[in-house]
């Protein structure tokens, strides 16, 4: 349901009414008012109630636009010509995929650059109103490359800690990337896996459980 | 860089009529400050200044390679 017609004895009571059906907040909806309504005369003659229609907007596909238009824009003043495809996910993820010429000056060391990117495209982009869109920029693939090398990592530092031992540590990670490498090893039984440290030096240690 | 710079802090503002960028050219660096309506300074800053780390973050990338560094500065 996008859209409800209803009336009532004011506009306000008739936009109310509608939102309440529409489960909606005002800043999530388009109003449209269809007749303001009159008292009549006295109250008694020729009373007519106020009639709306309010229609629901779909806030996630204003996020994906806004989001769009802001990154071909960036893109254009970087001096990269790159093409742009949008995938919905669920939980309102947006996958924002770059192919084209020059990745790597939109990539960056470790994918600095497409992190610092991919910042402020969530930020623009949820300038709108409506619940958060969480977008999920990649150029190239390569986000799902660096999540194949940093499980292939932590497998690695697994069975490192598990013979020696000891805990290792591993370099400071992103948020999403420290999290790849807790779900990596989240199945071994043998290690458990933390983060130390205060950001941006937030870092994973891998410690082999005690048998 | 001074059109990056202006076409991003003008996505980020309410205001972004009075985003002013200067550039000032040095021998071996070029500075770029960023000036907006001071309710905007959040905007362009960010919690923790997470905003304008991004910002010098894309600028940098933006930058000519081996050519002069480049700062971006955020003028209160």
């Amino acid at each position: 349901m996008n859209s409800v017609e209803k009336t009532g004895k004011t506009v306000d009571e008739a936009i109310a009414l509608a939102l309440e059906a529409l489960g909606a907040e005002r800043e999530d909806v388009d109003i449209e008012v269809l007749d303001i309504g009159s008292k009549g005369f006295l109250g008694l003659v020729g009373a007519r109630p106020a009639r709306v229609r309010v229609t629901l907007r779909n806030s996630l596909d204003e996020k994906i636009e806004a989001a769009k238009a802001f990154l071909a824009g960036l893109l254009e003043r970087m001096g990269v010509q790159a093409e742009i495809s949008v995938e919905e996910g669920e939980d309102r993820l947006v996958y924002i995929r770059l192919t084209g010429r020059r990745m790597g000056v939109v990539i960056g060391r470790r994918g600095q650059t497409l992190d610092a990117i991919q910042y402020l495209v969530n930020v623009v982009a949820n300038k709108k109103p409506g619940p958060r869109a969480r977008i999920v920029l990649d150029a190239e693939g390569y986000r799902e490359k660096r999540a194949e090398t940093l499980r292939n990592l932590a497998a690695r530092l697994a069975k490192k800690a598990k013979t020696e031992r000891r805990k290792t540590v591993l370099e400071p990670m992103s948020a999403l990337e420290r999290r790849i490498v807790h779900l990596a090893l989240a199945d071994d039984d043998e290690v458990e896996t933390r983060s130390e440290g205060e950001e941006p030096y937030r870092r994973v240690v891998i410690v082999p459980k005690r048998r | 860089m001074k059109e990056l710079v202006t076409y991003l802090a003008q996505a980020l503002v309410d205001h972004p009529d009075e985003v002013r960028v200067s550039q000032v050219e040095g021998e071996k660096s070029i500075i770029l400050e960023l000036r907006v309506a001071p309710s905007d300074m959040g905007k362009v800053i960010g919690r923790q200044g997470r905003v304008a780390k991004a910002l010098r973050a894309v600028v940098k990338a933006a930058a000519p390679r081996g050519d002069k560094v480049v700062h971006l500065e955020i003028v209160g």
